[in-house]
């Protein structure tokens, strides 16, 4: 399990990248990928919209089933990876390069874990 | 042999688990006034006895021979081709295939249908059909929900069922529906302009619109498009073959009743609902989707396909429960294009549209029967009533003629290619009867 140190993660498996203080992008861990399965469709929001800790901002799809992914922030959404939507594969590839959003103004965010917190919740949950 | 196949036994047993005595508890929320203690049927019958009772039934429709109304449903020349291959038993009675692909020939018709639809539209793809126009329309109105956009804004000038279909849906989903209101008779651009933002999903549009007339289609969807909303244009068939696509108006989703394509008036029913979307809307097309592919063999074959977005995999996330479709009529669509051709079905449209403009400059001519609107209009039109619409319907009723429909203030009056030039003018010359009668 791929998991880098210099990114921020939730219990719901997203990583949050910081550009700056204020910017960061968005994405779902190898773990959650791995767990997924074959990616098959991408339900991306808009530029624009607001994000919200918490709040589900975008779906995935497996063959078998659809996830919610949350905000891990509270911000405004100021781009969207479109190439998701022709190719969700890159999720299950490449899951720390397909980035899902750039969220810019954040007011808020999640206490996160770090690389070594999140490689352990996620061997905990395994061994559920 | 009994059809409830568990036994007294099991359902004591079933009811100690659920903690109550009798099975009639579970039904103590129903109302009293909605039970039916007991169902007071006739004596049974003889096939002979049915038959008789049938007819007798049957006996009491009238089946008009000129027909001048619409408002929906159109009477169009059925081609004998189309009943004498949609009546052969293997389509008649064949059910939704459970083991789709086992079933390759109903799957390949509907593919045909899909393929039509979507050259009709000018659309990428078509679903397997849904029940009539107005459920196409309200599932086409809930594919265009995004999270944050809860609300949609719908033609007052649409079809009143599909208004009212559309208010169901959003019934207890969170969906909010307001009417557009009209401006002579076509939908107000300005309004239209005003009530739009960034909570607005979709705006849905009649063309041509229930009474008739031609819409700034193209308006409505620029309009739309500049908030970021989706555009759903229902359009009828028929006209569409004459006029642009919905796509070249830039519909997102395009939907319609295909009753014209082919199918008897019939009571209403059953017809079949066509809905068509773009690639970008492919995935919250709702229903059935059948697709080419090669088998095991190399071989063209047709598949199911994009089933991750139904709800046996979207499960409560999926935006629609649809999950049937009207193959039978579907495919009653499909032969009817076929044996019309792009070339008939515009001449079938081009009849339609010259023959109500001569009806209408001649009613119109008639004191007390002007047209209602300025627009062009494609096959319908509204004229005033010099009296009460019921006696001009009646006196019609007399003469073998299914007068137009009531509406607000007037008449919607309908013309295709099956009305005569003579059938037209023995309506105008009733209708100046009346005209001196009332005055």
């Amino acid at each position: 399990m791929n998991v880098p140190q210099n990114l921020h993660y939730t219990k719901s498996h997203e990583w949050v990248l910081f550009l700056d203080d204020t910017t960061a992008r968005i994405g779902i861990t190898d773990f959650a990928q791995h767990e997924l399965g074959d990616l098959v469709f991408v339900n991306l929001p808009q530029v624009g919209d607001k994000v919200e800790i918490d709040q589900v901002f975008a779906d995935v799809e497996s063959v078998k089933a659809v996830s919610d992914i949350y905000g891990p922030v509270t911000g405004e959404i100021s781009a969207v990876n479109d190439e998701l939507s022709d190719s969700p594969q890159l999720l299950n590839t490449q899951p720390y390069d397909a980035w899902f959003i750039e969220v810019k103004n954040i007011s808020d965010k999640m206490k996160f874990l770090n690389a070594a917190e999140y490689q352990q919740f996620c061997e905990e949950d395994e061994g559920h | 042999m009994s059809y409830i196949p568990n036994t007294d036994l099991e359902r004591k047993q079933m009811l100690d688990v659920v903690g109550i005595k009798h099975l009639d508890d579970l039904f103590t929320v129903v109302p009293q006034n909605l039970k039916v203690e007991c169902l007071d049927l006739p004596d049974p019958m003889s096939e002979l006895e049915v038959s008789k009772t049938l007819r007798a039934m049957a006996a009491k429709n009238k089946v008009y021979s000129s027909i001048f109304r619409g408002a929906g449903a159109y009477q169009h020349y059925i081609p004998s081709i189309v009943k004498s291959v949609t009546s052969k038993e293997t389509f008649v009675s064949a059910y939704t295939p459970y083991q789709a692909e086992i079933s390759q020939g109903v799957l390949q018709s509907i593919f045909e249908y899909q393929t039509m639809i979507s050259e009709l539209t000018g659309m990428d793809a078509s679903n397997a059909s849904v029940y009539d126009g107005p459920s196409a329309a309200a599932e086409a109105m809930n594919m265009t929900r995004e999270r944050n956009r809860n609300k949609v804004l719908v033609s007052a000038a649409a079809h009143p069922m599909a208004i009212e279909a559309i208010a169901t849906y959003f019934f207890g989903n969170e969906m909010e529906m307001e009417l557009i209101p009209l401006k002579d008779g076509v939908t107000d651009m300005d309004a239209l302009a005003s009530m739009l933002n960034n909570n607005i999903a979709g705006v849905y549009l009649q063309h041509p619109n229930y009474l008739g007339l031609l819409e700034d289609a193209q308006k409505a969807g620029e309009l739309t498009h500049s908030v970021g909303a989706k555009y759903v244009m229902s359009v009828n068939p028929i006209a569409t073959s004459l006029m642009k696509t919905p796509r070249e108006f830039g519909a997102d989703v395009a939907v319609g009743d295909g009753q014209p394509l082919g199918m008897p008036l019939s009571f209403g029913g059953p017809y079949v609902g066509f809905m068509a979307c773009t690639n970008a809307m492919l995935r919250k097309l709702p229903g059935r989707i059948v697709g080419e592919t090669v088998d095991a063999e190399g071989k063209r074959a047709f598949v199911l396909t994009l089933q991750a977005r139904e709800q046996h995999i979207r499960r409560e996330k999926a935006s629609s429960n649809i999950c049937s479709n009207h193959a039978l009529m579907a495919m009653v669509a499909s032969v009817y294009m076929s044996a019309m051709g792009p070339h008939g079905m515009a001449e079938a449209a081009q009849l339609c549209y010259s023959k109500a403009h001569y009806a209408a400059s001649e009613i119109s001519k008639i004191p007390g029967f002007a047209l209602q609107h300025k627009g062009d209009f494609f096959h319908e039109f509204v004229t005033n009533v010099p009296c009460d619409p019921r006696k001009v319907l009646d006196l019609l009723d007399k003469k073998d003629i299914l007068g137009g429909l009531p509406v607000e203030n007037g008449i919607l009056w309908a013309v295709t290619e099956m009305n005569s030039k003579d059938q037209i003018d023995t309506l105008v010359n009733v209708l100046k009867e009346v005209s001196r009668s009332c005055n």
